[in-house]
């Protein structure tokens, strides 16, 4: 069996003294990150990456995605303890989870969420495993068209999952992929957009302005915001063992929350988040109790949080065959293995397998921790979120602060932070989503890459991308997204569910 | 064939109309119909349109100094002139929209927060700027203090103590542990 073989290289890399370490590192660190509002784990990541030159990249990687999948795990804790999504995905967590809580259930709705978590995290490494490997061979035989295509059908996910108007999300894609153009032409060497700054012709670095957007842009309308007294409800927790009737009501909607999560995980976009929403409207259906959703049922729980989580694991299979992010997050990813001098595509696999099944494997030993990890410390997570934000927020910066230095030692990194935390707050108060941004911030030279080599192969004729089939395919794909956020039906649905996110 | 027949209206309803002529949609619908036009009914939309087609302005008259090329041969400057002026058209879009009926909530802007923007973006700079010449042991709890003041809640004896644990704790990580290389001292 070649899948138990890779899974056997894997593990030997995950299992590793100091891999363990790091994967438990990563989990703990994203836990907290997913428990603190107002720090999520694009800052974190990009916070963090300066300071990972030194470590060996699987070692990086892997504490990486602990960063990332702790940091969902997190956001559902607050969800649930306090009615405070920490991550965009688990804010359908929070509508049974927190009525849970305050019925006195907190243990058990977290304790669903946690091994429904699992359930899905090991299913979802194992799918990871079993297709990523065919997908790689098939990517091999991609050309620059079918890359460009996948691309732009990579933003327009992102465009159709972004909240807010349809026009403006896709402003921020493009200036995203227009900030990308600040930096030297890769064909023709020609310095672009620079004003004859030499630190501009290297462009502008992608941590720079995921931490001046993300994190400085959300301190600064945080301070602006009255001080908001957080009601924690719940101060202890007990009786974490959900019953036998619990089990039988969660675990069928954790089966099926799975496999939703699996299937739009791999999307383009915002998988993980579009898969707990899928996953609640159709326990919701499914239900024999449709009523008690919204008042505590524990399949609302379960269903969207294996799903999320399922979807956050299958997220890495584009990322990992193709070199392509579907999210911010995952973008950070690409760029913590392009500066460890890790080329991120198909060829990761056969060239460097200790690291591509370490790091697939350490997803589940990752998930694994979370379980032992968060059951036990769920009182200080709690006691966590009465730390008062005027300590919180001058730490999130200083250390932020260190990193854009360390980036390359260089003061007009920070200066340029600076800049970009005025752009990002801007980009707060007129309602400008930033994550679309950051996409196309990254995928703006790759793109412009495939593009012109694509024009070049078919001598400046554009239909190329409707003659290859796979292009075309990918092509067709992003014109019935745009399609169908076109279409009323759909597009009420989508603003319906955005306002129930953004309460 | 329908006859039609004739009623007077009666006199009270007549001298009304006439009293409230001013009233009739014939003769106002005009100016109403401008003001409906010029009002900027959502604020964020109107600026970010605005700031949205400048961008792509810009960026796509820079990209003229670069050789455009053609479909054929695209140089450095075609992908980022199309940009630009897609991103121009969108601002428009968007700018076009803040006068549109119903379009959204027509909440203000607002004023803007000096002091946490002062805070944040001064001690960024503050950092920048001393870090190379104090060094990290004299900048960096100065920038934490600075960073509290932008909050609403400062105070002196909290924006201390927290310079101080945050400064040790940066030093035991950053520096001893990670051995990044940051000036300690003046230099």
């Amino acid at each position: 069996m070649d899948l138990l073989d890779n899974l056997a290289i894997g593990f030997q890399t995950s299992l590793s003294l100091a891999n363990l370490g790091y994967a438990f590192l990563g989990a703990l660190l994203g836990t907290l990150v997913g428990v603190l509002p107002g720090l999520g784990p694009i800052a974190t990541i990009a916070m963090l990456l300066p300071s990972m030159y030194t470590l060996e990249p699987t070692s990086a990687l892997i504490m990486l995605a602990g960063i990332f999948y702790g940091a969902q795990y997190g956001g559902s804790t607050t969800a649930i303890l306090i009615n405070v999504p920490g991550e965009a995905s688990t804010v359908v967590t929070a509508l049974d989870g927190y009525q849970m809580a305050r019925q006195g259930r907190a243990g058990v709705a977290l304790a669903t969420a946690a091994l429904g978590s699992f359930f899905a995290g090991t299913v979802g490494t194992l799918v990871v495993a079993a297709f990523a490997p065919p997908l790689a061979t098939l990517a091999f035989e991609f050309g620059a068209p079918e890359y460009f295509a996948l691309m732009f059908l990579g933003l327009v996910g992102a465009i159709v999952l972004a909240s807010g108007p349809f026009a403006k999300a896709l402003s921020m894609v493009v200036l995203g992929l227009l900030l990308g153009q600040i930096n030297t032409d890769a064909i023709t060497a020609v310095p672009r957009f620079s004003f004859g700054v030499p630190e501009l012709m290297d462009g502008i670095h992608f941590v720079i302005i995921a931490m001046g957007v993300f994190s400085f842009g959300e301190i600064i309308a945080n301070l602006d915001r009255p001080a908001e007294h957080r009601e924690v409800f719940v101060r202890s927790v007990t009786g974490l063992w959900p019953g036998r009737r619990d089990f039988r009501e969660a675990s069928p909607a954790a089966a099926r929350g799975t496999l939703l999560g699996c299937v739009l995980g791999v999307l383009p976009g915002a998988g993980p988040i579009l898969a707990s929403f899928a996953s609640y409207s159709l326990e919701k259906k499914l239900s024999k109790h449709p009523e008690r959703f919204g008042k505590g049922a524990i399949a609302g729980v379960a269903g969207p949080e294996s799903a999320n989580n399922a979807g956050a694991q299958t997220a890495f299979i584009p990322m990992l065959t193709l070199g392509i992010p579907t999210s911010a997050v995952m973008a950070l990813m690409i760029g913590a293995m392009t500066l460890m001098g890790i080329q991120p595509g198909p060829q990761v696999m056969t060239s460097n397998p200790a690291l591509f099944w370490g790091l697939i494997t350490s997803m589940w030993v990752g998930n694994l921790m979370l379980v032992i990890l968060n059951l036990p410390l769920i009182g200080i997570w709690v006691k966590l979120l009465t730390v008062p934000y005027r300590f919180l927020f001058p730490a999130i910066m200083a250390f932020c602060a260190i990193g854009v230095y360390s980036l390359s030692n260089n003061t007009f990194d920070v200066y340029c932070a600076a800049a970009f935390a005025v752009i990002g707050y801007l980009f707060h108060r007129l309602g400008l989503e930033p994550a679309p941004l950051l996409l196309g911030f990254i995928l703006g030279p790759m793109m412009e890459e495939n593009l012109r080599r694509s024009l070049l192969m078919a001598r400046g004729d554009w239909s190329i991308f409707i003659a290859r089939p796979i292009a075309a395919a990918m092509i067709a794909a992003a014109v019935v997204l745009m399609a169908a956020i076109a279409l009323p039906a759909i597009r009420k649905k989508r603003e319906e569910v955005f306002v129930e996110k953004e309460e | 064939m329908r006859t039609r027949q004739f009623r007077p209206r009666p006199l009270s309803e007549r001298a009304e109309s006439l009293a409230n002529w001013q009233n009739t949609p014939f003769i106002l619908s005009k100016p109403d119909a401008l003001r409906g036009v010029m009002k900027i009914r959502n604020q964020k939309d109107f600026a970010s349109g605005i700031l949205l087609a400048v961008a792509g302005v810009s960026f796509a008259i820079g990209a003229t100094n670069y050789g455009f090329g053609d479909s054929a041969r695209p140089g450095p400057g075609y992908f980022p002139f199309g940009l630009g002026v897609i991103l121009a058209v969108l601002g428009l879009v968007i700018l076009r929209g803040a006068f549109a009926r119903g379009s959204g909530d027509g909440e203000a802007i607002g004023a803007i927060p000096w002091r946490p923007l002062i805070g944040v973006v001064g001690a960024l700079v503050f950092f920048g700027y001393f870090l190379p010449r104090l060094g990290f042991l004299i900048s960096f709890p100065a920038t934490i203090v600075i960073t509290s003041a932008g909050g609403a809640e400062f105070r002196w004896k909290d924006a201390l103590a927290n310079a101080l644990v945050l400064t040790l704790l940066s030093y035991a990580i950053f520096i001893h542990g990670l051995e990044l290389n940051i000036p300690l001292w003046p230099a």
